[in-house]
């Protein structure tokens, strides 16, 4: 982005952060291995149970911990392969760009909200959600 | 692109060279991975359900029992189970095994049929917990 015109026709530079972001692409594919494990056993226990058990459930740090774990490595892993989708199939440099940020921020701003959610089950399993009244 | 590129032609690719194993399976990673982010959405709403309380994660848990809900995680599942043993299968690749033709047939078939039977066996434990 830095680089002149000249330079980058040439080809010349690094490839900048190209090795990390296939490292963590496979780092964060090693996680989601007994982490989707996790998901899909959480998901077969949680189908149809009723709302308590499920609150039970989510009642062990264990489970919270392993649960905000996976959200996490979902969210970015899926951010990067996306990012991959952008790149080779987008031609223009402005819209490739705009689909990977908002993608980014997407997958930042959901993956923030679930993690908020789980622990607001983990704090306050039963309490229902209500609009906080205004202070007088 | 000026007009004149535009207008310059391209030699057949996808039209006609003949899908294999190597490129199925290929893009078939890439498809299910692509689901895969589409499921986000649902988990989102799954989180927020359950920080909402019983009767809006009463909904939920009927839209995704409906029979549609029902076909969607079926799908999804599929998509999980392929993209995780070819994800695997790709993982090997990267610490340099399994390109010799054969192998790349055996491990492609391996995953296909795991992916089959992993996801049928989840959605009929499903099934059968609902039902």
């Amino acid at each position: 982005m830095f680089e002149t015109n000249l330079h980058r026709a040439k080809g010349l530079g690094s490839s900048h952060s190209g090795v990390r972001f296939w490292v963590i692409q496979r780092l964060t594919a090693l996680a989601l291995i007994p982490l989707s494990l996790w998901a899909v056993y959480s998901l077969l226990s949680l189908v149809s149970a009723p709302f308590e058990s499920v609150c039970s459930w989510f009642s062990s740090p264990w489970t919270v911990t392993f649960t905000a774990l996976f959200i996490l490595m979902m969210f970015y892993h899926g951010a990067l392969g996306m990012q991959v989708i952008w790149e080779d199939y987008i031609p223009t440099p402005l819209l490739r760009w705009a689909c990977i940020m908002s993608t980014h921020f997407l997958s930042l701003g959901l993956g923030f909200f679930c993690l908020i959610c789980l622990l607001k089950v983990y704090f306050y399993p039963l309490s229902d959600i209500t609009l906080p009244a205004l202070p007088k | 692109m000026t007009s004149l590129q535009q207008r310059r032609p391209l030699s057949p690719h996808l039209q006609i060279y003949k899908i294999q194993i190597t490129s199925l399976l290929s893009i078939l990673h890439r498809a299910t991975g692509m689901i895969l982010f589409g499921g986000v959405f649902m988990w989102t709403l799954y989180f927020f359900a359950l920080a909402s309380g019983s009767a809006f994660y009463q909904q939920v848990q009927d839209l995704l029992l409906h029979p549609l809900g029902l076909c969607s995680l079926g799908l999804w599942s599929f998509a999980l189970c392929y993209h995780f043993f070819n994800g695997i299968r790709h993982l090997f690749w990267d610490m340099g095994f399994g390109y010799e033709m054969k192998t790349v047939r055996l491990t492609g078939w391996l995953v296909i049929t795991s992916s089959f039977l992993a996801s049928g066996f989840l959605m009929l434990f499903i099934l059968f917990e609902v039902f």
